[in-house]
């Protein structure tokens, strides 16, 4: 692959029945591109966990899926209450969920600490009361 | 490594989708209710053993890459479920059995378990 490939997809929060959607595609884009299928799964989790963060916590967000010969990166970029304390976020079993996204399966504090493991590279931004953006890179060889 | 048809039959399982994946090699077990745990800590190719009965449970047995799911305590899919659990190929069934006595059963028979987080820790990925 020479060129750089680019997505970028709308996610809604609240609708946690719809979440999962971009990282399903994401998925199958990768495996067109005939990506190793273990970093096809790692970016998979790591995009479906921020899916499932902005699904539950913010209002929207845009999701950007680039693909370039050397690396893979999804940035998520949302309109949402921000995190107050990043390093306690990242903190496996520290949550803040309802009642609701425990029940769908959710929430129990693994998704930050979720993504980092299945990245080479994370980065969170979060700015309060506006939102967070979070940057996940992955090398592809 | 067992057959999916295996499994189904120890377990007593009815098959809810994927009669086309039923002679599937399944070579690793999960359980958890907590689809961020199958996440972190399955193997591609796994069962999922789980008393979560959502949407969620087969997106995330999609991403995770997990190769069949089944229910435990007589719980079932519905129609939307169903419907994306065939689309992605992923069998769905349900057995009468507790968590415990599934996990049990198949640990017993010699199903390999994939959720070992303490040995997984670090290593994983």
């Amino acid at each position: 692959m020479d060129n750089t490939f680019l997505q970028t997809f709308k996610i809604q929060g609240g609708n946690i029945y719809n979440a999962g959607k971009a990282s399903t595609e994401i998925k199958a884009i990768l495996k067109q591109l005939g990506i190793n299928a273990k970093i096809v799964r790692r970016v998979a989790i790591a995009s479906y966990e921020a899916e499932m963060n902005v699904v539950m916590y913010a209002k929207q967000a845009t999701l950007k899926f680039e693909v370039s010969p050397s690396q893979i990166s999804i940035t998520v970029e949302d309109e949402g209450p921000g995190i107050p304390d990043v390093g306690l976020a990242m903190q496996e079993g520290y949550s803040t969920a309802t009642p609701e996204m425990r029940e769908m399966g959710f929430g129990a504090g693994m998704g930050l600490p979720n993504i980092k493991k299945n990245s080479d590279y994370l980065k969170i931004e979060s700015i309060l009361g506006k939102g967070t953006k979070v940057t996940i890179t992955l090398n592809v060889n | 490594m067992m057959l999916l048809s295996s499994i189904s039959e120890i377990l007593q399982c009815e098959l809810f989708s994927g009669k086309e994946q039923f002679n599937l090699p399944i070579e690793f077990g999960c359980a958890s209710d907590l689809m961020s745990d199958v996440l972190a800590f399955s193997q591609s190719g796994a069962l999922l053993l789980t008393g979560l009965v959502n949407i969620q449970t087969i997106q995330t047995a999609h991403i995770a890459e997990i190769n069949a799911v089944i229910f435990v305590r007589g719980k079932k899919p519905d129609s939307k479920m169903i419907a994306l659990a065939t689309e992605k190929k992923i069998p769905l069934l349900g057995t009468r059995f507790s968590m415990y006595e599934a996990c049990g059963i198949l640990y017993k028979t010699g199903l390999v378990p994939t959720m070992e987080c303490l040995k997984c820790e670090g290593d994983n990925g």
